[in-house]
């Protein structure tokens, strides 16, 4: 399900209009997942306040979606550009790649109900085949 | 046996009450269609659903959205049985129309997104964490004939 030359173009138009919001976006959807999949906090154990506000959340979602923007940058070679970041999730922080479906789940509701008019069916398949590969990229170092 | 807490149930009324039916339930399954082009395998009698405006102006889709809205108000309405609720619901997915059961987490999702789009910032964790795990126990009792 790689990307067409249509998703790059929708994707990049979509975060080129909503990446002004990155802070917004990046801590409501690490939140959500705090909430709403508990068991996610086990990798955040080192953190002293995981509630949906706190200082450490809203730090983290930017750098999370800083992220994904720089991967839309990236766009056309995903495995390449994000091999660093690939060798950090892999050896380093190890998150069990189960988690990163879990958080573009999150990202794809906060993106619904901040731009309901622009987050289109169409919009929706090209943002999630996207992020599906932005998640390869991340778990190519893993074994 | 499944236990809501008095704030999951009035997370749940309270969703459904602010819900238009007739507008979520189409969205959800045109949506469904065009993020998963592979559920699309079920719907082949309903014409055409070759791109993403057919299927945003298919009559059938926008009619069996509805009822699969309908659906889940009766799911809703018995959240204390929602497993007994759907006992032949469950067969006639498994034994007549043989959807796969992965599919009711796909549409569950889309169905997320478009009330999170509809609900906006009042779509809170709380409320996103109470309206997924309904989701849950729903495609579980749907899952549950299958054999």
């Amino acid at each position: 399900m790689s990307l067409s030359a249509k998703d790059k173009l929708a994707v990049k138009t979509f975060f080129g209009k909503v990446g002004a919001k990155a802070e917004d976006i990046g801590s409501d959807a690490l939140a959500r997942t705090l909430f709403v999949y508990p068991q996610t906090k086990t990798y955040f154990s080192h953190w002293a306040d995981l509630s949906p506000g706190s200082p450490q959340v809203k730090k983290h979602g930017l750098t999370v979606m800083n992220g994904v923007l720089s991967a839309v940058e990236l766009i056309d070679d995903l495995k390449g550009g994000l091999l660093t970041l690939s060798e950090l999730h892999a050896f380093m922080l190890r998150v069990d790649p189960a988690n990163f479906k879990i958080i573009n789940h999150n990202l794809l509701v906060v993106l619904s109900l901040m731009f309901p008019e622009d987050f289109t069916a169409e919009v929706h398949v090209s943002v999630d085949k996207f992020l599906a590969q932005v998640s390869l990229a991340l778990s190519e170092k893993y074994r | 046996m499944v236990v809501w807490t008095d704030q999951e149930r009035a997370c749940i009324q309270d969703i459904f009450s602010k819900l238009n039916y007739e507008e979520a339930g189409p969205k959800a399954l045109q949506r469904a269609l065009i993020v998963y082009p592979w559920t699309q395998r079920y719907f082949a009698s309903f014409g055409n659903l070759y791109n993403a405006e057919a299927i945003m102006s298919n009559p059938r889709v926008a009619a069996h959205g509805i009822v699969v809205l309908h659906g889940l108000d009766r799911a809703m309405k018995n959240m204390d049985d929602i497993k007994n609720t759907y006992a032949e619901l469950s067969v006639l997915h498994s034994d007549k129309l043989h959807v796969d059961p992965d599919n009711f987490r796909l549409l569950a999702d889309c169905l997320t997104i478009v009330i999170a789009g509809t609900m906006g910032t009042s779509f809170t964790a709380d409320v996103q964490a109470a309206w997924q795990k309904f989701l849950a126990v729903v495609v579980s009792a749907l899952r549950r004939q299958y054999h």
